[in-house]
């Protein structure tokens, strides 16, 4: 990779306080050090960032928990939503007035005349739902439902019941009060409940006003990381109402049943937590790439970019999990968050796999106030190929359709349908192409790209649950290296089981897993080399070349 | 009806464009209908996010017919956003679930609120009993019918699942407005399935 690709404007990061200095990024050097600039390691970006920046998992979740929650909710109270910088940007895009403002007024006018029971009370619609997902509704009562390794439960502040992720919410709502109590408790002496350790589990408290996320977990993760699936939950939620609404309806009515609203969505929360638990994209905070050769990756991305629409501010192909190009308009980011819950939604929906889709969405870290409206399509049958127009417009159905069709016919043109689908038969690569015998896995983030790439996991961990310990290994590491009080650099385990390496610099983590076999000398000198060659790969990888409309 | 190809002697026929629009409460089988009118087949489907939206091109004895489905989301918080997918429908087909009488007063709600918004004559309204497969279960037995003639809806009890008069319903829809008379195509709807006729 030759320096002299970067042109010094290039590197311009839109929120500034990223950017590396001048210089710093003369050289993307063969092999990364710890001093490493941020912006020069394997798989930044040669053109800047496609994703809001977030410096690492702390970004995420530390301002909103550190400020907002000491407070107590009465200071909260008619503050408005969250701003991040990024947010701040957006409401100054124009356009982007595209509020339900209909939907609240229906509410309103419901809530008036009190005909709650009036049209489909939602114990029917619940049963219904439960039915059409084959989640049976567990017996609460039951050993079984006591075993699960995480519980989740939203409650409002009223201490109804949203969502249970095990057994019916009717069924739970004493337990609910019973939590909700325990937050009300703390909060009139001024103070907040955080967590509660005991007996091997972890019930941790998420307080985001109208709503209480409360986890009980015994698995291995930190109670930061736990928070952080539970504000992933919330994030969910206010991207199918947008946290106006939200308020809105609780301002109107304390006591009220958002079951109601939430009634046929929850299968998307469920596959968010079942997705959490063994896909590393949410412990990194980045997102994968579909492996893909440079050049057909440029090639659908301009096919992407051309067939654009004024309405247009992000295109999306995406494959299973992973992505395969995003357009933005310019100055226009999107947040990796935002990214995830347009993933999960995409999986966990088989309704899109039929026709086009056209729904209000709204990306609560771009702007919790407010709806865009997707389109959403796979390009071909039985292809796992999913394409998805993000428009400000709600009235742009057909413009948005016609952008599609101009895509595919570029992609025709272009001739790379062939090798699109040859990269789909081999979504994931194998750690045997690294050529290093004693490693078995790895996660690689650059920092400053929000991507990171691994490779398949495979044997010894073929069963699920190997998998899941796996992904458990890793979220101690990063636990460990991500700690607030005592943030580590480089941590070297030893288990009876496997190896592990962790390596945080400035502008990349690295996460391997070896053979227990191994020497720790043996294990750093793999990391150098593992490093040259994700260097080597990085085209393929990851996005180096983001375009804009 | 079943003609193919655009150009008859006579020269090109004439072709429109119908915005067909289901609505109705969640799981009555909206979008199965549509699924088994566009693509002849029947699966158990997730809740629709948002909106679908379908096409699919019937040839009529006098005309093509390009019909644009647009098929809503049952699901309460995608309601108001609703207006959007039925604004300037030709037809829409309220759809409700014989084995659940409280998807029936639903179903009489949207009309209601179609009443609002359009004029009789700008709009077909059918109204739709999916499900006849779920007899044994039937909640909604000669209220259909009967609300559907007293409001001059078309009517017919479909399934999606045995597929029974799914065609038929988008048939009668496009029928009607490309100029058969609609009581022609009322009467013909009417003597629906034995299990809904009047003792």
């Amino acid at each position: 990779m030759a320096a002299d690709v970067h042109k010094k404007k290039s590197w311009e990061v839109p929120n500034g306080s990223l950017a590396p200095g001048d210089g710093q990024h003369a050289e993307r050097s063969e092999s990364p050090t710890p001093g490493l600039a941020q912006g020069t390691e394997p798989g930044a970006g040669q053109e800047g960032a496609m994703f809001v920046h977030t410096r690492s998992y702390e970004d995420l979740t530390s301002p909103e928990d550190g400020a907002a929650a000491a407070r107590s909710p009465e200071e909260r109270r008619g503050e408005p939503a969250e701003q991040s910088s990024m947010e701040q940007i957006s409401k100054d895009f124009s356009e982007l007035s595209t509020q339900l403002t209909g939907m609240a007024l229906d509410l309103d006018e419901e809530m008036r005349a009190g005909k709650e029971g009036k049209l489909e009370p939602s114990p029917q619609t619940a049963r219904r739902d439960s039915v059409l997902s084959g989640k049976e509704e567990e017996d609460v009562t039951m050993d079984a439902w006591r075993s699960h390794r995480k519980h989740v439960f939203v409650l409002s502040e009223a201490g109804k019941p949203v969502y249970s992720r095990y057994g019916s919410e009717e069924a739970l709502s004493s337990t609910m009060g019973v939590m909700m109590a325990l937050v009300s408790f703390l909060e009139a002496e001024k103070n907040a409940i955080r967590s509660i350790h005991a007996d091997g589990y972890k019930v941790v408290f998420v307080r985001r006003s109208p709503l209480v996320l409360v986890a009980v977990a015994r698995t291995r993760q930190s109670e930061q990381e736990i928070a952080h699936e539970l504000l992933y939950i919330y994030y969910q939620i206010l991207s199918l109402l947008t946290w106006t609404q939200l308020n809105h309806i609780f301002q109107q009515k304390q006591n009220y049943d958002l079951r109601r609203l939430l009634a046929g969505s929850e299968r998307i929360t469920d596959n968010l937590l079942d997705l959490m638990a063994h896909d590393p994209s949410f412990l990194m905070g980045a997102v994968r790439c579909l492996p893909l050769a440079a050049s057909v990756r440029d090639a659908v991305s301009s096919s992407l970019q051309q067939a654009k629409a004024k309405s247009l501010v992000f295109s999306i192909l995406l494959s299973g999990n992973q992505l395969v190009s995003l357009v933005r308009k310019k100055d226009q980011f999107l947040h990796p968050i935002d990214l995830h819950l347009l993933f999960n939604l995409i999986s966990s929906s088989s309704s899109f796999r039929e026709g086009e889709a056209w729904t209000p969405i709204c990306l609560p870290k771009f702007n919790s106030s407010g709806f865009f409206h997707a389109h959403i399509s796979y390009l071909e049958q039985e292809m796992d190929l999913c394409l998805l127009l993000v428009s400000t417009d709600r009235e742009d159905f057909f413009t948005v359709s016609d952008c599609k069709r101009r895509f595919q016919e570029r992609l025709r043109r272009r001739g790379v349908q062939h090798a699109l689908h040859e990269a789909l038969r081999t979504p994931f690569y194998s750690v045997a192409q690294v050529g290093i015998p004693d490693l078995r896995h790895f996660i690689y983030k650059s920092k400053s790209s929000g991507l990171f790439t691994s490779p398949e996991i495979e044997a010894p961990y073929v069963q699920e649950e190997e998998k899941e310990r796996l992904l458990g290994l890793y979220q101690y590491l990063h636990s460990r290296a991500h700690n607030s009080s005592r943030p580590l650099k480089n941590i070297y385990f030893t288990g009876p089981r496997e190896n592990l390496l962790a390596w945080v610099t400035n502008a990349f983590e690295l996460y391997v897993c070896y053979s227990p076999l191994g020497t720790k000398a043996g294990a750093i000198n793999a990391v150098n080399k593992l490093m040259k060659w994700i260097r080597k790969e990085e085209d393929r990888l990851f996005i180096l070349t983001p375009q804009t409309y | 009806w079943a003609q193919q190809g655009t150009v008859t002697p006579e020269g090109p026929r004439p072709s429109h464009t119908y915005k067909v629009v289901l609505l109705g409460s969640m799981s009555v089988g909206k979008s199965s209908l549509a699924y088994r009118y566009v693509k002849n087949d029947f699966r158990e489907l997730l809740p629709t996010v948002g909106c679908s939206f379908f096409t699919q091109i019937l040839e009529l004895d006098e005309a093509t017919v390009k019909f644009e489905i647009w098929d809503t989301a049952g699901q309460e918080k995608y309601q108001s956003v609703c207006h959007l997918y039925y604004r300037d429908a030709h037809a829409a087909l309220l759809v409700y679930d014989i084995a659940n009488k409280q998807t029936f007063s639903r179903a009489k709600l949207w009309l209601e609120e179609l009443e609002k918004k359009f004029l009789p004559d700008e709009i077909v309204i059918a109204l739709v009993g999916n499900k006849t497969d779920l007899a044994a279960e039937r909640e909604v037995t000669t209220e259909g019918e009967d609300f559907a003639r007293t409001k001059g809806l078309l009517f017919m009890e479909t399934s999606a699942k045995s597929n029974h008069q799914v065609n038929d319903v988008f048939m009668a829809v496009g029928e009607l407005w490309h100029g058969s008379s609609p009581f022609i195509v009322t009467e013909m709807l009417l003597p629906a399935s034995p299990a809904c006729t009047t003792p």
